[in-house]
């Protein structure tokens, strides 16, 4: 059953089971996002895709709401810009990010999203959290000082690979990516060894072994290769 | 009564620093230091960091010399892994060192030192910069300029960036040098070969017209360190045997694995500068003062190894004592001419090299060895990188010992030599003319302190003058 609503004044029309954002993204409107991956479901944690809905109080994240009939969403106005900035500015304030010297460099997400919303400075005190590095795996290493706590790892984890080695543990800020029962990453039994988290993440967190300033280059295209071709059973087996 | 003059900061060095120059109750000076003011703690926040990440890290020691420590962070990389590079990677690397020997000895000349050279120490500070330098010598100073672009652009042809290239990994090198790029770095050789010969030419004059500067810009015996190669002691810059000797040329280390560098080199600290003085041990400190840097490797080197560049050292070793060693530190002027020619020569015979356009130019490598150093020549001297990593490749402990902390003891007692002679019953003031040269002479030295550089001479020079009781007697602020 096909909806029709308007983002930023542009009528679109939609299918009733997707999502603001992946309606705005068929009718080439740019929403900005984090946490969001295609091939992996949405959990709307970055909150970096908030729009303006009519009718509604709250800001609603894109990635999770779904379109409905004669809807009128904002995705451009001052309020949600303000936010954008704010978000990023306390990501970069959470841990510690030094893109200068950053596996990551120049192929980042959290970079690229905080040159789009013109964070020219943090307006926060810096937290400088006492993080640590798990380099136990025989491939790959975890940064903690450079995780965004978007979970993509865990999805792609999870859903991709259906391994669910890695998970978070504690609350809020806080809160951590870890391995199995909070065990080294090398020590984790269930880990296949198999990447998809290292090609999920959006920072420098999950990276190659060895890897040395600017070298990690991501493709999670591939990712969503993999579950779309899954879902249309494109393999015999 | 005993006073104080204070010169803070420095200026057109790469860094922060202040002199002190203190004095007698005659107005004579009885001592100077030289304080680097400025504290990093590389060392320390390195640990706990990949080994992967230490070339990238440790190039932001320095914005004028990142090559120096990337080349040292990459070798101790490689010696960690336990891995031979690949020949091409070598030559590489050295092609990338020789370029920034040329921007890096070309700024020190050009822009930070020939002011005072070609306007004079008297002239007017305001004047006495790179700018000042254009409006009346244009030609030598686009000349100079285009250079050290030229040294730039050969890091940046092989890194992708003229400042802090992550290039040189442990194992060897990440991009390969195009067809493309070799000829174009190629076509710009001859016009810096004529600068630079040029610049020669005008260092000698100089030289044989101001006999008094050379006499007491730091002259006096040290010792001299420097890499010499594996195979005939030649003149070296990336790899190669460490080898000491004294002004008169004796040799007290030779042939030595500067990996072992521990064994030979102590570091003294004192109180009132954040920079260590490294001494040889078996002298001590002071007395195992030693110089390194370019007019270091002239004079413990047995020949360059190009014809250019041995026909100009055998002339600069005709301006030295009886021995044919060079001890004023003045000198490091002339030195720092003779490497660019050097490193020229030497860039023109890589470039000729087949092997330079290899693609087999990294090897690869776990952690093989829980310790490793890695020794190159900076511009400024012999750079070492020390770490220690757990079997992960973490970063335990870091120990870097950077060239200009090797002429430390040299510098003070330039500053002290040079304030003796100029400066006399100084009670209530001294022109600035002659301050600027107590700092001329840390100039020649062209001491690295930071990776921030203040090369156009805007700060502000104070001096003051202090009385025993901490009274100031007077003030004179420049700039």
């Amino acid at each position: 059953m096909p909806r029709t609503l308007t983002i930023n004044g542009q009528e679109i029309s939609a299918r009733s089971d997707q999502t603001i954002l992946e309606a705005a993204r068929e009718a080439n409107i740019h929403i900005p996002t984090l946490c969001h991956l295609d091939g992996l479901t949405d959990v709307g944690a970055c909150r970096m895709c908030l729009v303006e809905v009519s009718g509604s109080s709250k800001l609603l994240p894109a990635c999770t709401t779904r379109v409905q009939e004669g809807m009128e969403v904002r995705t451009e106005t001052e309020r949600l810009r303000a936010y954008r900035r704010q978000i990023i500015e306390l990501l970069f304030a959470e841990r510690n990010h030094v893109c200068a010297v950053c596996v990551a460099n120049g192929n980042c997400e959290l970079q690229d999203a905080a040159i789009a919303v013109g964070m020219d400075h943090v307006r926060y005190d810096y937290l400088f959290p006492k993080l640590g590095l798990d380099l136990s795996h025989e491939r790959f290493g975890m940064d903690h000082n450079r995780c965004i706590l978007c979970t993509r790892c865990v999805r792609a984890c999870d859903q991709l690979e259906g391994a669910h080695t890695i998970d978070v543990m504690g609350r809020g800020a806080r809160s951590l990516i870890i391995h199995d029962m909070n065990v080294p990453w090398g020590e984790a039994t269930t880990c296949t060894s198999c990447g998809k988290c290292v090609m999920a993440c959006p920072t420098g967190a999950l990276f190659k072994q060895g890897s040395t300033v600017a070298e990690m280059v991501r493709d999670a295209d591939k990712l969503a290769f993999l579950r779309a071709a899954r879902d249309r059973k494109v393999w015999n087996v | 009564m005993t006073q104080r003059i204070v010169i803070d900061p420095v200026t057109r060095i790469e860094g922060h620093a202040k002199i002190s120059i203190y004095l007698d109750d005659a107005g004579e000076v009885s001592d100077a230091r030289f304080h680097v003011v400025e504290f990093r703690g590389f060392e320390k926040f390195c640990e706990g960091r990949p080994l992967g990440e230490m070339a990238g890290i440790t190039a932001r020691v320095c914005g004028i010399c990142p090559v120096s420590h990337l080349l040292a962070s990459a070798k101790t990389g490689d010696d960690i892994f336990a891995v031979t590079i690949p020949p091409a990677a070598e030559k590489l690397r050295r092609l990338m060192n020789l370029g920034q020997i040329v921007q890096s000895h070309a700024l020190s000349f050009f822009h930070l030192s020939s002011p005072d050279l070609l306007l004079g120490y008297d002239s007017d500070p305001a004047q006495r910069n790179i700018f000042g330098l254009i409006a009346r010598h244009p030609d030598l100073a686009r000349g100079g300029i285009r250079l050290r672009q030229f040294g730039q652009e050969v890091i940046e042809l092989l890194g992708g960036r003229k400042i802090h290239p992550a290039w040189a990994v442990p194992g060897g090198v990440r991009e390969p040098l195009t067809a493309e790029n070799r000829d174009y770095l190629r076509s710009r050789l001859p016009e810096a070969f004529d600068t630079v010969k040029q610049a020669l030419g005008f260092f000698k004059r100089y030289a044989d017209e101001h006999a008094e500067e050379v006499e007491h810009f730091g002259n006096f015996p040290t010792l001299f360190m420097g890499l010499v190669s594996k195979d005939g002691g030649r003149w070296e810059h990336y790899d190669g045997w460490l080898r000491i000797t004294d002004s008169e040329g004796h040799v007290l280390v030779d042939g030595f694995d500067p990996r072992r560098y521990a064994e030979i080199l102590g570091e003294a600290v004192e109180p009132w500068s954040y920079l260590k003085s490294p001494y040889y041990k078996p002298l001590g400190y002071p007395d195992g003062a030693y110089r390194v840097g370019p007019l270091a490797r002239l004079n413990v080197c047995s020949g360059i190894g190009t014809p250019q560049a041995d026909a100009e050292l055998a002339e600069f070793r005709q301006r030295g004592n009886a021995h044919g060693i060079v001890t004023s530190s003045f000198m490091y002027h002339y030195a720092r001419l003779v490497e660019i020619l050097a490193a020229l020569e030497r860039i023109t015979l890589l470039l000729d090299d087949p092997d330079i356009l290899s693609t087999r130019i990294r090897a690869s490598g776990g952690i093989n060895k829980l310790h490793g150093v890695g020794v190159s020549e900076a511009p400024r001297g012999t750079l070492f990188h020390d770490y220690e990593v757990d079997e992960r490749g973490m970063v335990r402990r870091m120990n870097m010992i950077i060239a200009t902390g090797q002429n430390n003891i040299a510098m003070n007692r330039t500053v002290k030599q040079i304030a003796q002679h100029w400066i006399h019953g100084a009670t209530a003031g001294i022109p600035e003319g002659l301050l600027n040269r107590v700092e001329a002479g840390i100039r020649a030295f062209d001491p690295c302190l930071s990776c921030s550089t203040h090369a156009i001479g805007q700060m502000p020079m104070i001096v003051t003058l202090i009385g025993s009781d901490g009274t100031v007697l007077a003030e004179v602020k420049r700039g």
